[in-house]
């Protein structure tokens, strides 16, 4: 699987892709293949505040329920309806399409601090 | 660096399972494939064509002698003596105070013989519990390293397992067996099933046993044939309201409360459990599990809690997806004026209620 060079990446397996002062937030090819078939996505309210290495929401499989933690804070701008009705995108497109949240950065040096493509696929042995 | 893995216990079959990238887990103790091409693919699959599941971690337990159906009817709730020499049937296996120790399949082998299946994490505690009864100086083994057990399940089952088999399987009948062949190799030939279709469980010698895996993919093939791990076993029983161990029967729960009074049998004679289960039928009960669906967005999960106009009711048994009706179903035990079908509950899914309403178990029925 491409992981994305222009993407930061968190231990946890969320992924940050910075346009400006917006993030957009999504999980790892790695953590959708982890979860096996994903069945439900429950996201944050447009508006709230989200906080680095907190819940934002969870993904949850046939088997179980994952939290997704935030990889940087700010405020929700839009979430992906998309997988309100269709959460088996994340497994098709994870990187893409079934992106999670568009967040505006509170605090954009956070994301410096995250793991580049390449670390990330280190850490997950790939 | 010690391989974790290294210490579970592993079925004659793991390797294949690796072979065929299984995800494995640690389920109680034994590496076990929770899935292999996707939980609803494999579920799908047995409920059109067929699965093949290795469930050789469940135990075995074989009762032999003169007096055997004193001590299988003695330790179990339902009437072994109304089995037929071939016939199989569902039962609990109690304590005193009316807990269950294990649910069990019991199998009359002959009249002098049962054969026990049993829960893979319950069978040294089941086997304890059956040998410390035994009164009747019958034999009693923990026979689980003798057999493989491998279930083929699905509308083509039969199709599937009859190419290998000279063994008529149309004459078996549901929670009937047969000591027959498969390719030849002796093996117990089992209509029985925990998926809500159709379907044989296999017993066959461990040392046989990915041959045997290996010549029913190949037989199966043709009718779509996929293995299946514990997580498409678990949505399936979950859709067919049948019970698991640990989560809708423990030591904590009567089979009256469970909703299993069909296998207590009171005009058998005595049995361990016997008199507390009859006073807690004079009492009444005091919960029950019952189904349920949820109306809002969420899911269900096993453990937890269930409300009842903003008070708490009950627990959730098993609780999740339902590939076959798309939608969000599970148990859980209510108090018994709540346990009816209709009940508006909410289901705490993170520390937020959401809405649901009992339903009747099973949720899932096959066309006959």
């Amino acid at each position: 699987m491409n992981y994305p060079e222009t993407f930061r990446y968190t231990k946890e397996h969320e992924w940050v892709s910075v346009d400006g002062d917006t993030g957009t937030i999504g999980i790892t090819d790695h953590a959708q293949n982890e979860l096996g078939d994903i069945v439900y996505v429950d996201l944050p309210k447009v508006g709230g505040a989200i906080e680095t290495g907190k819940s934002l929401g969870s993904v949850e499989s046939v088997k179980a329920v994952s939290d997704i933690y935030a990889p940087v804070s700010g405020e929700v701008l839009e979430i992906n309806t998309l997988l309100a009705e269709a959460p088996e995108k994340l497994n098709e497109d994870p990187h893409g399409d079934a992106w999670l949240v568009k967040i505006r950065l509170s605090n954009p040096g956070e994301v410096a601090g995250l793991l580049s493509a390449e670390e990330y696929k280190s850490f997950i042995g790939s | 660096m010690s391989d974790p893995s290294a210490e579970l216990l592993k079925t004659p079959l793991n390797e294949a399972h690796r072979a065929l990238k299984a995800r494995m887990v640690d389920f109680g103790g034994w590496d076990m494939p929770v899935q292999y091409s996707g939980i609803i693919d494999e579920h799908n699959t047995v409920r059109t064509a067929v699965g093949l599941f290795d469930v050789s971690h469940m135990g075995e337990i074989e009762i032999k002698g003169p007096e055997a159906l004193s001590l299988v009817n003695y330790v179990s709730t339902n009437n072994a003596a109304k089995l037929a020499t071939g016939q199989v049937h569902y039962a609990g296996l109690l304590y005193d105070h009316g807990g269950f120790v294990d649910d069990i399949l019991v199998h009359k082998v002959a009249d002098d013989s049962y054969f026990l299946c049993v829960n893979a994490s319950n069978q040294d505690k089941d086997f304890q519990h059956i040998a410390a009864q035994n009164r009747w100086d019958c034999t009693v083994e923990n026979a689980g390293p003798r057999y493989a057990q491998i279930a083929v399940q699905g509308p083509k089952a039969l199709a599937t397992l009859q190419k290998l088999t000279s063994t008529d399987l149309s004459d078996i009948k549901y929670y009937w067996f047969a000591d027959g062949e498969v390719s030849g190799d002796w093996a117990r030939i089992a209509r029985t099933g925990y998926t809500g279709e159709d379907g044989f469980e296999i017993y066959v010698d461990p040392s046989l046993a990915s041959k045997r895996w290996n010549e029913l993919m190949d037989a199966g093939q043709e009718f779509g044939i996929k293995p299946a791990g514990l997580g498409a076993r678990n949505t399936l029983r979950m859709e067919a309201g049948m019970a698991l161990y640990g989560h809708e029967i423990d030591a904590s729960i009567s089979p009256l409360e469970a909703g299993l009074q069909w296998i207590v049998k009171f005009d058998k004679g005595d049995f361990l459990g016997r008199a507390r289960l009859e006073e807690q039928k004079a009492a009444g009960l005091t919960r029950k599990l019952i189904g349920f669906e949820m109306c809002g967005r969420g899911i269900g999960r096993d453990g937890y809690e269930v409300r009842v106009a903003g008070a708490p009711a009950g627990w959730v048994t098993s609780g999740g997806p339902s590939p076959t009706l798309n939608k969000n179903i599970g148990m859980c035990y209510l108090p018994l004026d709540k346990a009816v079908p209709g009940t508006s509950i909410e289901i705490m899914i993170r520390n937020a209620p959401v809405e649901a309403v009992t339903i009747p178990i099973p949720f899932y029925k096959r066309a006959k």
